[in-house]
């Protein structure tokens, strides 16, 4: 009898709580994901999937065809993400802490004039700045002309050189707002007593960014990285609305999710190839869980917080 | 008492209205011009059904995006139509290998079509045909007469006359000389390379020796494409690298442009925009005399379902659709898509007319990439947009776009091996 009241009893509540979540997240997550690396396994031979191996992923590093567009792919994937962490992030970081000046007027206004863009379909940000940008419709070269500017013109997505720059920055103008306002969330809960106290000490205004604020918002810094090296690293969309399945000029444009999207759906008269295709979401999948593991194990566990 | 009685009515109507749909046989057509509803409703199925009393009609097209991938499901399931609208080549050749299109190469319908024509629907050796050859398109160039009267241009016969052409235009200033945009990659191996190309490669006889692996793409009927191309580079638009394909439209039918490279299938379109009158020459030859040779692309077919239930309704009406009839209304009704049967046709529009009638002065052919070359990796139709594109814009010299796609095609391709 009382061997039965101290055994513990079994908890049914916690699995009847937990388990829509658990089986919603792994009917639309979990089993897609483990179905996409199986069928990187397999191939299609005379109409019937046959099982062959690491096959897929030999030939996605060993051919010339294809490792050549990874390689290519990969390697404009890097720029993109480069010019997101050198340009939008900085830039961010700046418009968050301009915001968050107790004096500035019309603080509400620029947040929200700054974040809309956000919200837009990438279609629409796609379509709009390939008219404003466009040699023939275009504001672009008008606007530059009236400035005296009209020699730096160029059909910059037309142009091998320039176009990936030029759509990672319209990416940049698009997504600004993320960095933004989570740099200004992390801004606003600063005690005022640490920067009155530092005000006391004598470090105002440039130097109180740098010396308090900065280190303080460091944690929040290294999630905006993190997420923009998630995003950048599964972006199609924005390249596709703009320079279609083929990412030109010559796949100047053309990063991991194009390159998947082709290799997957097939495109013109190149047939769909599923199993391609899910060879190279796995390798963008170990790509992607390769820096989110470097982030979390090598920087964020050696990060300082401060408790106040 | 009542209820039995109403019940018993209600099951003798179900069952008369059941029997007389069973007299009527409905062919279910699957198909992705979604553009032809309207022609289809209010032409094609009227004029079908007069005169086969007791066949129905019932065209669904679906979205031209999501065509093959609903129409391969819907195969795969079992409740797709009894006719299938087919696309041409490797994308209808799967469908039949996996046993979803029948074999018709035998009905009557398929008498009047040539080889050419039915290339598109038949197995690599051409001895199963599963497709009947429904309409092409006709590629070549299409010229702002108002601009040529004002300049004193004449259509240009040879390449000579061409540039002469082009480069008048250009002195003159008022008009861009050619409307095209690399941008969107497809113009430059579509209304470039494939457009020009026949007179070069003299079109079935050059395409079939690449396909037979006795001529291949670094031979000079295939690169003399490339160094015309790289001429046209300085005869297109400011900024032509970013121009779109409907930029270019946009630019030609406002006028500003004198001549667009292109295919019939812009007809209906501009005769709707262009308030300037339109005329179209095609694919200038190297010398006078030569015999020209034009493209003339297959570009849509129809088939039956294999697994249809009504396959005699389904050939009655196949048949017809190889018929001059037939080819009349469709002609008619979509100017610029051609009837690819023997069986005479009138056509009203002019300009429709001045492309139909290259037939007769010149040499059918396809386009070069599509029959079986671009089955394997890398794609050679891809590779060609790209190469176009590249050669126009001088970023790689014909000789060297010609060594690149002939390496591309022979790492797969056996007979280029």
């Amino acid at each position: 009898m009382t061997k039965h009241q101290n055994k513990p009893k079994f908890r049914w509540h916690i699995v009847i709580f937990l388990a829509p979540a658990v089986l919603v997240y792994s009917a639309i997550m979990i089993f897609p994901l483990f179905a996409t690396l199986r069928l990187a396994l397999f191939t299609e031979i005379d109409q019937e999937r046959v099982f062959v191996g690491l096959q897929n992923f030999r030939a996605l590093f060993g051919d010339a065809v294809w490792s050549d567009q990874f390689w290519n792919a990969l390697g404009n994937n890097f720029w993109f993400f480069v010019i997101h962490m050198l340009v939008q992030n900085p830039i961010g970081i700046a418009l968050a802490a301009i915001l968050s000046h107790p004096r500035l007027r019309y603080a509400a206004f620029y947040r929200s004039a700054i974040f809309i863009p956000t919200i837009l379909s990438f279609v629409i940000v796609g379509f709009a700045w390939k008219l404003i940008l466009s040699p023939i419709w275009g504001i672009a070269p008008g606007m530059l002309d009236a400035v005296g500017l009209k020699s730096l013109y160029a059909p910059w997505l037309g142009k091998q050189e320039y176009a990936l720059t030029t759509l990672s920055l319209v990416s940049v103008w698009q997504f600004v707002g993320i960095p933004m306002m989570l740099i200004y969330a992390a801004l606003l809960s600063i005690p005022d007593e640490i920067l009155e106290a530092a005000e006391v000490e004598g470090i105002t205004g440039m130097s109180a960014f740098w010396k308090i604020k900065l280190p303080l918002i460091l944690p929040s810094i290294g999630i905006i990285s993190i997420l923009t090296f998630v995003a950048n690293f599964n972006a199609f969309d924005l390249i596709y609305a703009a320079q279609g399945a083929l990412a030109g000029p010559d796949f100047s444009t053309d990063i991991l999710g194009t390159f998947m999207y082709r290799t997957f759906f097939g495109f013109q008269l190149q047939l769909g190839d599923p199993h391609m295709g899910s060879a190279i979401a796995s390798a963008m999948f170990a790509i992607i869980l390769i820096g989110v593991c470097i982030y979390l194990f090598g920087i964020q566990s050696r990060m300082r917080r401060y408790q106040f | 008492m009542k209820r039995t009685k109403l019940t018993a009515a209600l099951l003798a109507s179900t069952l008369i209205a059941g029997a007389a749909t069973a007299q009527d046989v409905t062919l279910t057509i699957e198909s992705w011009r979604n553009d032809d509803l309207a022609i289809w409703q209010q032409q094609i199925i009227p004029a079908f059904e007069a005169a086969h009393p007791g066949i129905k009609l019932n065209f669904t097209p679906s979205a031209p995006a999501e065509y093959n991938a609903v129409l391969n499901s819907k195969l795969d399931a079992g409740s797709a139509g009894d006719i299938i609208t087919c696309r041409p080549f490797d994308a209808s050749l799967a469908l039949f290998e996996a046993g979803h299109l029948a074999d018709i190469g035998n009905i009557e319908g398929m008498a009047g079509f040539s080889p050419v024509a039915k290339s598109g629907w038949s197995t690599d050796d051409g001895s199963v045909q599963f497709c009947v050859p429904m309409a092409s398109v006709i590629h070549g160039f299409i010229y702002n007469k108002d601009a040529f009267d004002e300049l004193g241009l004449e259509e240009p016969k040879t390449e000579a006359e061409f540039f002469a052409a082009l480069d008048a235009i250009k002195a003159d200033g008022s008009y861009i000389p050619m409307a095209m945009g690399t941008n969107d990659q497809w113009e430059a191996a579509t209304m470039g390379y494939n457009n020009i190309g026949p007179n070069y490669w003299k079109g079935e006889e050059g395409r079939l020796a690449l396909l037979a692996g006795e001529q291949s793409l670094t031979d000079e009927p295939w690169v003399a494409p490339f160094r015309q191309l790289a001429k046209w580079g300085d005869y297109l638009g400011d900024g032509y690298e970013a121009q779109t394909y409907p930029d270019s439209q946009n630019i030609f039918t406002l006028g500003r442009a004198a001549i667009y490279p292109t295919g019939s299938w812009e007809i209906s379109g501009f005769n709707n925009l262009a308030d300037f009158e339109m005329g179209a020459f095609y694919p200038p030859v190297q010398n006078a005399g030569d015999t020209c040779y034009i493209s003339d692309h297959t570009d849509i077919g129809i088939g039956m379902n294999a697994a249809t239930p009504n396959p005699e309704a389904a050939t009655t009406f196949l048949n017809w659709v190889g018929s001059s009839e037939f080819a009349t209304i469709f002609a008619n009704s979509l100017p610029g898509f051609f009837p690819l049967s023997d069986a005479p046709v009138t056509l009203e529009d002019p300009l429709a007319q001045e492309f139909i009638s290259w037939r007769d002065e010149c040499e059918s052919t396809i386009r070069s990439t599509y029959q079986v070359l671009s089955r394997g990796t890398p794609n050679l139709e891809n590779d060609t947009w790209n190469a176009s594109v590249a050669v126009i814009k001088g970023e790689e010299s014909p000789e060297d776009a010609g060594a690149r796609l002939q390496a591309g095609l022979a790492s797969w391709y056996e007979p280029q091996q």
